[in-house]
């Protein structure tokens, strides 16, 4: 009932409510230990991948640049392990088609502490330093979309940034290395907050949290009470009911201040930039120390794994070595999501390695994808859940009917498709099981390219 | 080892078709009883013969590949049992065959089955007999009637192809004529008797010829609606607009026209607005088009009711909205979430946690760096972005 969430005051209308899962929330985060061979693709986020700078054969420390960026939209890459290069060329992707990656066999017993950054003061720093020592960090959005940090961060000159937000919503059911990292790196994150308001010259901070982590408010409510003031400003925790998909920034902003970022502009348009907590708690760990971005936090977890956890997974680790080590017996999975199970990729083979944006891997059995056993797509029947659940106001059931009819070009024009940014709430309420939400990607990826050729015509 | 590979959502929602459907059926039984309480044996057969000739002529067109679904989906009996309880419960049992079967056979497998059909299939079976059985649909038989559970009606009885016999006559035989043969709307329609509260609501006093209970309907569409098998709105509008429009017209003139609460309870209305109109293949999916489509139902009835020669619109009105239903949604798309006034204002909405603008930026200054809307891709243009200088080894 709709009715319900009025009363209930929850912050963005229709979204849904999947069942949370999270397993995980109570155990500390914990290290995975090194694989024998870490692979980097050099495509890990969204731009231009860095070009390499390392040879083959060439022996490197962990921490140690690797790749090299040479466009605004795309960053470095950092030596997971101290080792020697083995390999440069193909391996398999987490999309399914083969990418360009780097391949470090590590170093058996070699010390593998981070022995290439030094140190840096940053209290004089300019917003332009920190910006560029963001960059190169190599960090990207961790939440999922490993947008460039530095990118998000650089603000256009004519806007203003008052506020930065947070966000520690983590709506994706299963996943709790965000909570894990928000309860025990509460200081990190603090530091990382204030470089990001240093480099965006905002004068407040709020963190968006969903109210089923109360604790990671608490802890971040202590922690700013100890520091306060800030010369950068003042930073705020809040809760905020929770429902799926409040990670969206769209959703966190009209849950935090009841406005809607207007289509197709940005919230830095209103004054804002959001960001991820892991993101931050990352950058506050990273940029005192100097040191590239070389692991991150994974949520391993799932019906199918014996000891789910929060581990810190060196970046480039493969599928099957952390399966191995988090327990989960082979017979058993059946799909193994690289994110979260609402918006998360399946992965195509086991030997794909950990990324910068990958936030977890949920291994699933048979029995727990509450499916029906043969998947069967009926016909629409109009049932109009979609519509109910739709985050962002459009009518995925008029559009799945177009996708049939492979009336894109419409879909485009008159349904307002550009709008939709995947969450997969039509798929997770659809009766029938029609896939709609892979209609729309497809959809979107063929009004993509039809915009290209025309550019290019 | 396999691994599958899906698409996402990984996860799914514990709802498919055929449970949505089996949950209207579970709504449908007490219903059901109750009407069967009421007019016994030949209740009982109408309900089992009519839902078991939709479910034939369904598994006929399945296996024919006529249409899409399957009969396991359960839809076919609810068409069947809204049907049933829709027609007068002495119907001959020949004549039901027939309207299950066209039911199923032109309003829903001619379409291409489940999910496809414009108009409703159990109204589509409806409007046919009542077209080409005028008299038989007209002719209910008394509730309550003495010995109900031990011997049928016997227009129930009629040979296929034969016009039922004379139900007058077999009430004078049992010395049961007082009783009315006739529809509580038609009643007032043609002989300006107006029934009375409790008559209409529980059909459980006098020997009125009334279809199921109007207070069990509600009952059981609320938990429909409750778990969310049913769209509030419809109903809501429906009950609201009818009640609104026989309401004016009553306080216009009160001796022409009955009262509302008359016009609400008698007749099909709650069965059509909770079972009928709610068929979700047939109704808007906005919501805004779903109050349209249950406005207009609910003024058709009244209007149908009042001025023309049929005492009962009910039926009419749901299948004429039925029609219009793509025109509705058509003007009733939802408005995208930052597309609304409030959003191009800039103001917010109720609920906020923060003020957006603590005087740190004024809203014209937010405003003139508001990207330019471009076609599809939200992206920012990053030749407008400063870049920091130097290098990044």
């Amino acid at each position: 009932m709709k009715l319900l969430s009025w009363f209930r005051g929850e912050a963005f209308q229709r979204g849904v409510h999947p069942p949370p899962c999270k397993l995980t929330a109570k155990t500390p985060i914990r290290r995975l230990p090194f694989p024998p061979r870490v692979i980097v693709p050099l495509s890990q986020h969204i731009g231009k991948p860095p070009r390499p700078i390392v040879k083959v054969g060439q022996e490197v420390v962990r921490g140690q640049p690797i790749a090299k960026a040479e466009d605004w939209l795309s960053v470095p890459h950092h030596a997971p392990v101290t080792g020697v290069v083995e390999f440069i060329g193909l391996r398999p992707g987490m999309r399914g088609p083969w990418v360009e990656s780097i391949v470090i066999r590590a170093h058996p017993g070699a010390t593998q502490e981070d022995l290439w950054g030094e140190p840096r003061d940053f209290s004089a720093a300019s917003a332009q330093d920190i910006l560029q020592a963001i960059w190169d960090t190599g960090m990207v959005g961790l939440g999922g979309a490993a947008f460039p940090t530095h990118a998000k961060l650089s603000v256009p000159q004519q806007a203003k940034v008052h506020t930065l937000v947070v966000n520690g919503c983590e709506c994706e059911p299963y996943l709790t290395c965000d909570h894990r990292m928000m309860v025990e790196w509460t200081d990190d994150l603090i530091r990382g907050i204030r470089f990001a308001m240093r480099a965006t010259g905002a004068r407040r901070a709020i963190v968006g949290i969903e109210d089923n982590k109360p604790d990671a408010c608490d802890a971040i409510r202590a922690a700013v009470a100890c520091v306060a003031p800030l010369p950068e400003g003042e930073i705020h925790a809040e809760l905020v009911p929770t429902k799926y998909p409040q990670g969206s920034e769209k959703m966190l902003i009209m849950a935090l201040f009841g406005v809607e970022i207007p289509a197709g502009g940005l919230p830095v348009s209103l004054g804002m930039v959001v960001n991820n907590v892991g993101t931050l708690a990352a950058l506050g760990k990273l940029l005192p120390a100097g040191r590239g971005l070389t692991e991150r936090v994974v949520t391993i977890t799932g019906p199918g794994v014996a000891r789910p956890g929060d581990y810190i997974v060196p970046l480039g680790t493969p599928l099957s070595f952390i399966l191995d080590y988090a327990g989960a017996p082979d017979a058993q999975a059946k799909e193994v999501i690289l994110g979260g199970p609402m918006m998360g990729q399946a992965a195509a083979s086991l030997e794909v390695p950990i990324t910068k944006g990958i936030s977890g891997i949920v291994v699933m059995r048979a029995q727990d994808m509450q499916l029906d056993g043969e998947r069967k797509i009926y016909p629409c029947i109009k049932c109009a859940e979609c519509v109910e659940s739709c985050p962002m106001g459009l009518n995925p059931s008029m559009l799945g009917m177009l996708a049939a009819k492979r009336e894109y070009d419409l879909m485009g024009s008159a349904y307002h498709l550009g709008e939709c940014f995947e969450c997969g709430c039509c798929s997770y309420v659809c009766p029938s099981n029609i896939p709609l939400v892979q209609q729309f990607r497809v959809a979107k990826q063929i009004l993509r390219e039809k915009a290209a050729a025309q550019k290019s015509s | 080892m396999t691994i599958e590979i899906r698409s996402a959502p990984h996860i799914k929602a514990p709802r498919n078709v055929a449970m949505i459907m089996r949950h209207v059926v579970y709504s449908l039984l007490p219903v059901c009883a109750f009407f069967v309480y009421q007019y016994g044996l030949s209740a009982l057969a109408s309900l089992l013969v009519v839902t078991a000739s939709c479910l034939i002529t369904e598994r006929l067109f399945v296996k024919t590949g006529t249409q899409a679904g399957d009969i396991s989906d359960f839809s076919a009996v609810i068409t069947g049992l809204l049907l049933a309880l829709s027609l007068p419960p002495a119907f001959p049992l020949w004549m039901g065959a027939v309207a299950g079967f066209v039911a199923i056979a032109l309003g829903k497998a001619l379409t291409g089955g489940i999910g496809f059909n414009v108009f409703n299939p159990a109204l589509v079976g409806r409007a046919f007999v009542q077209a080409a059985f005028p008299q038989a649909i007209a002719t209910y038989s008394p509730s309550f009637l003495p010995g109900r559970f031990s011997e049928f009606v016997p227009s129930s009885l009629a040979w296929p192809l034969m016009q039922p016999d004379d139900l007058m006559l077999w009430l004078k035989v049992k010395q049961l004529d007082a009783l009315a043969a006739a529809t509580p709307l038609a009643r007032w329609k043609f002989e300006g008797v107006l029934a009375g509260a409790e008559e209409l609501l529980t059909s459980l006093s006098g020997h009125m010829a009334v279809g199921p209970s109007p207070l069990l309907i509600l009952l059981c569409g609320s938990y429909l609606a409750f778990r969310r098998f049913l769209d509030w709105r419809i109903p809501a509008a429906i009950l609201g607009s009818a009640g609104l429009t026989a309401w004016l017209l009553f306080a216009l003139s009160p001796e022409r026209f009955p009262n509302p609460f008359f016009m609400l309870f008698s007749g099909g209305l709650i069965l059509g607005a909770v079972y009928m109109a709610t068929d979700m293949a047939t109704s808007p999916v906005t919501p805004k088009g779903m109050w349209l489509y249950g406005a207009l139902i609910g003024l058709l009835t009244v209007i149908i009711r009042y001025y023309s020669g049929l005492p009962e619109g009910v039926m009419y009105a749901i299948l004429i909205a039925n029609a219009a239903t793509p025109l509705i949604e058509k003007v009733t798309q939802p408005t995208p979430f930052g597309k609304s006034a409030l959003a191009r204002l800039g103001h917010a909405r109720r609920g906020a946690s923060y003020p957006l603008h603590p005087g740190y930026i004024s809203r014209e200054e937010a405003h003139a760096v508001t990207p330019k809307k471009r076609f599809l891709w939200n992206k920012p243009k990053h030749d407008e972005r400063h870049k920091p200088g130097g290098t990044n080894e």
